[in-house]
């Protein structure tokens, strides 16, 4: 049986054939037309951050995201709130979160440690986030401090998220310029709790990922 | 000015009134028609079905016959498309590069019928009087081929005593699509009842377009069913100036 | 096994199988319902954004790029992703591709495996051939799981059972799932798909995805879904096999800023889809211990000899095409015999198969340019269906059977007759004798034979008028009557 490294030489030679790519190609050919690309899109934001405030306020509810908008100081009161509001108790939290976050009364569980089974048995987690994006109301979340793994923000039922305004860009291309210098970490984006629309086309809210989401958005 | 008359080999065969229409209008606003005996087809159908080295000696054929032509009209944006789409790249397919920059100089010059009043002549109001309900059929080649847009309706617009319906769905094909009607009769005819649905929905007495093609599809099956619903070519409306006969 | 490409699809030719389609009105129906809402969103999405067209062309850019340079991406991914920790294979064939991911699961000796929706394992058939070998396969997409326990094929790329509604759906649920009570709100058969499914995210061990887009720069995979059940498959097993087209490959990370811009919103009609993943190669806390890239060729790289059709490769799999496609509306995906239905299907099929297969298939279109107006990489679909239909007459051109057959004598004859006015002029009189012999008395045709009868199953044809255009022009210019206005007297005197 022919082996592996027989199909990727074979591969690559059937694709620089059909190509017709000579033995000596340009070095810099490949680059020079990249750069040529032309990239006549929107890359940045014409909004003050009020407008953007709002603008991602109106998207997350659009997705049926719960949304509240508070104080750096009033973090905790807020998240009791919303965590009371939706009968939630025991919450994951990833490492790194600020414990000044964290409001009495209810069980925060460290959980980077714990596997799917255990995260599977908790009310919620609760998470920061890397960047936000106003135009498509999505938050992007990486393997990093205050967010912890993918599977976090998977498994439990109820995601409370806070997004603080410093981090709301307004397009997608800002968001890109922002993760660029981390993109090789683990990387998920969220608009809205998971949903599907595969049944004669109704979208439905919470298929497997979190079925309810709530984001506190901080701003003075 | 001198406009030269492509008539298409369809509407030649099937539609003269479609073409002595296109006259009226065009000598009713001052211009001079001519029309070369020479013409036959723009070669569309061999090379859309897939005869594409057969379509060549027909493209070349029309670049002769027009070459030193002022201007030319064609009261069908299916061939102007054709020759819009594909006539440079038939050249390059035979590697004809005399062919190419005779299309290349020629086609500036090619005009659909509704295109040529708007856009080159300046004219919406034609003097037509056309006292009927219409609908238009937005025809695929006339939006996305040629992006016609709004020149058909400001044209039926401006005809006194017409009535212009809006139709469901204006965007969607009537399923014609030449040779595809034929090698795919069921897909078609099942697009047609849909388009056909649509325009008697409008409860419009005549049905209007830019292309007969589409118009000879859909009057095909008001016929079958026996509706007293009309099909007319825009340049017969527009050469109207009492009503139907 | 020597299953090869989609084997387990018919090949019945397009308007055979279309027939049979258009006879079923309940399959019509939810076709033209479902893609009806996708593009009423998408066209509301699509229109908000002022630059969408700047973001078709960089896009269309981008792949094209790609697609020159495919050589060069694809060994800088596979240097980047073996530097993240994954591995990467290379698969000619479906063949190839399948013995490698057996290989794989055999080696972890799992039983199961959990499968986000990838129409490239439908392509090689990968389900049926694990089966074969004792492993059972789970599609957790809802629409996947709902063609799997259906005994069912997919119609649609990105909603593979929109030709079901919900009492179909339920019924499969009922009887598959065991669950007799069960309801027919969308709702309850979700809950019922994420009952179901939970035990198994939590229990199995091996995930095998497709991708999205393969980023060169950094050896990073990218998956777009909505349900989560992606992500389930992406970080809880201990083994994830993403088996991949290798046209998918992008240059850079930040091209993505484009395609996550252009997919979504043409694909579900949404701003942002509900999840995107983003990965490179294995993290030692985050998601599986291991990780596998299958390339696979499948007839993909001799398409782009073809400097013409090439841009077929360009193909994002977001389906637009398929929800405006007129001829879509009316059959749905079953009737082009293919994991790629529609439009993008109709180019893709026949070249994946050299020409040797699907050869009907770039005449299912009425080349209306629906499809390539929304292509959000600008695929000229209707240009490249032409093509196809050129090497298809060449193909049947060389044979005997081809060159005697109705539509090559009779494209000939036309051919012959355009070439000169005075030859159509005569073919045109020749008609007029001919049509005596159909036309009714009411003047029109209702009945032709042979190739023609298609026409008037359900259409009548106009008889030819006693008189063409240029006999009518001829006479004019004999009573030398150009003057202004004659051609209306002569009008309406008719």
């Amino acid at each position: 049986m022919a082996s592996e490294s027989d199909a990727r030489t074979a591969i690559l030679s059937s694709i620089r054939g059909a190509l017709r790519v000579s033995a000596e190609r340009e070095p810099n050919a490949r680059e020079t037309e990249y750069a040529a690309v032309s990239r006549e899109y929107k890359q940045s934001s014409t909004k003050s951050t009020e407008e953007l405030l709002e603008l991602f306020t109106h998207r997350l509810a659009e997705y049926d995201s719960g949304v509240m908008r508070v104080a750096p100081a009033q973090i905790p009161d807020a998240i009791a709130e919303l965590l009371r509001a939706r009968g939630r108790a025991s919450i994951a939290i990833p490492e790194g979160l600020p414990a000044e976050w964290l409001p009495a009364g209810f069980q925060f569980v460290q959980a980077s440690a714990l596997d799917a089974h255990q995260l599977d048995k908790l009310d919620g987690v609760l998470t920061g986030c890397t960047v936000a994006i106003a135009e498509t109301g999505s938050v992007v979340l990486q393997n990093a401090p205050s967010q912890g793994p993918r599977k976090l923000s998977l498994v439990p039922d109820y995601h409370l998220c806070i997004v603080f305004a410093l981090q709301i860009v307004e397009t997608v291309p800002e968001c890109f310029t922002r993760l660029d210098a981390t993109s090789n970490l683990p990387t998920t984006f969220f608009s809205g709790p998971s949903a599907t629309a595969d049944i004669e086309m109704t979208r439905i809210k919470g298929v497997h990922g979190p079925r309810f989401l709530d984001v506190l958005i901080v701003a003075e | 000015m001198r406009i030269s008359l492509f008539i298409t080999c369809y509407n030649d065969t099937l539609f003269p009134e479609t073409g002595k229409a296109v006259v009226c209008v065009l000598e009713r606003l001052g211009h001079t028609v001519e029309f070369r005996k020479e013409q036959t087809c723009c070669g569309q159908m061999h090379w859309n079905t897939g005869y594409l080295k057969e379509a060549v000696p027909i493209i070349r054929h029309f670049v002769d016959v027009y070459r030193d032509a002022e201007l030319v009209v064609a009261p069908s944006s299916s061939c102007v498309s054709m020759m819009r789409d594909h006539y440079l790249k038939a050249a390059e397919m035979v590697g004809d590069a005399k062919l190419a920059a005779d299309v290349e100089a020629l086609l500036p010059r090619v005009y659909e019928f509704t295109e040529l009043l708007v856009k080159k002549l300046g004219v919406e109001d034609v003097g037509a009087t056309f006292p009927h309900k219409v609908t238009l059929h937005t025809s695929c080649h006339s939006q996305r081929s040629l992006h016609l847009g709004d020149i058909p309706v400001r044209l039926l617009n401006k005809v006194r005593a017409l009535e212009l319906l809006p139709i469901e769905n204006p965007q969607e094909c009537c399923g014609f699509g030449g040779t595809f009607s034929i090698k795919n009769a069921d897909v078609s005819s099942a697009m047609l009842a849909e388009k056909v649905r649509t325009v008697l929905n409008t409860r419009a007495e005549v049905c209007t377009a830019v292309d007969n093609s589409c118009l000879m599809h859909i009057y095909g099956s008001l016929h079958r069913q026996r509706t007293l619903v009309r099909t007319a070519h825009i340049a017969e409306i527009l050469a109207s100036t009492g009503g139907m006969q | 096994m020597n299953a090869p490409y989609g084997s387990h699809w018919a090949d019945r030719s397009f308007p055979e199988a279309a027939k049979e389609l258009l006879a079923d009105s309940q399959v019509r129906r939810n076709v033209r319902h479902a893609t009806d809402v996708i593009q009423a969103k998408r066209n509301r999405v699509v229109g908000e954004l002022p630059d969408w067209e700047a973001l078709r062309e960089a896009g269309s850019a981008i792949r094209a790029h790609a697609l020159e340079h495919l050589d060069e991406y694809l060994v800088e991914f596979e240097r980047n992703c073996t530097r993240a920790g994954g591995t990467v294979h290379w698969a000619r064939n479906a063949a190839e591709a399948n013995r490698i991911i057996l290989e794989l699961i055999q080696l972890h000796e799992a039983k199961e495996v959990i499968k986000i929706k990838t129409m490239t394992s439908e392509e090689i058939g990968l389900n049926r051939n694990l089966e074969a070998n004792g492993i059972r396969p789970h599609e957790t997409d809802l629409a996947e799981l709902i063609v799997q326990l259906g005994h069912d094929k997919p119609s649609h790329f990105v909603v593979p059972a929109l030709h079901k509604n919900r009492q179909q759906v339920r019924e499969i649920f009922q009887r598959e799932m065991h669950l007799p009570e069960l309801g027919d709100k969308p709702e309850d058969l979700c809950a019922a798909a994420r009952t179901y499914l939970r035990e198994k995210y939590l229990r199995i061990k091996v995930a095998v995805s497709g991708a999205n887009f393969l980023v060169a720069e950094n050896g990073a995979v990218c998956i777009v879904e909505s349900e989560g059940n992606g992500r389930m498959c992406l970080t809880l097993p201990d083994v994830l096999i993403s088996l991949v087209g290798i046209e998918k490959v992008i240059p850079r990370f930040r091209d993505l800023e484009v395609f996550l811009q252009t997919l979504p919103r043409s694909a579900t009609g949404e701003r942002m889809n509900p999840y995107n993943s983003i990965w490179t190669g294995v993290h030692e806390t985050d998601g599986p211990k291991e990780f596998h890239v299958v390339l696979l060729d499948n007839g993909r790289s001799p398409i782009l000899s073809d400097a013409e059709s090439r841009q077929t490769l360009k193909c994002i799999r977001c389906a637009a095409c398929l929800n405006v496609c007129p001829v879509y509306h009316q059959t749905g995906g079953h009737a082009y015999e293919s994991v790629y239905p529609g439009p993008i299907g109709a180019i893709l099929t026949p070249q994946l198969h050299s020409m040797d297969r699907g050869r009907t298939l770039p005449y299912a279109s009425s080349l209306c340019g629906a499809c390539y107006e929304v292509c959000p990489v600008k695929i000229n679909i209707p240009e490249v269906l032409i093509h196809l239909r050129g090497k298809v007459v060449e193909q049947d051109q060389r044979t005997l059977g081809g060159k005697l057959g109705v539509w090559n004598i009779g494209m000939q004859a036309a051919g012959f007759v355009m070439g000169s006015a005075g030859r159509f002029t005569l073919a045109q009189h020749m008609g007029h004798l001919a049509q005596k012999l159909f036309v009714s008395k009411s003047g029109f045709i209702e009945r032709l034979p042979f190739m023609l009868s298609g026409w008037t199953q359900t259409r009548d044809l106009k008889a030819l008028p006693a008189q063409s255009f240029r006999d009518w022009w001829a006479h004019r210019e004999l009573n030398g009557s150009t003057k202004n206005g004659a051609a209306r007297e002569d009008r309406d005197g008719q």
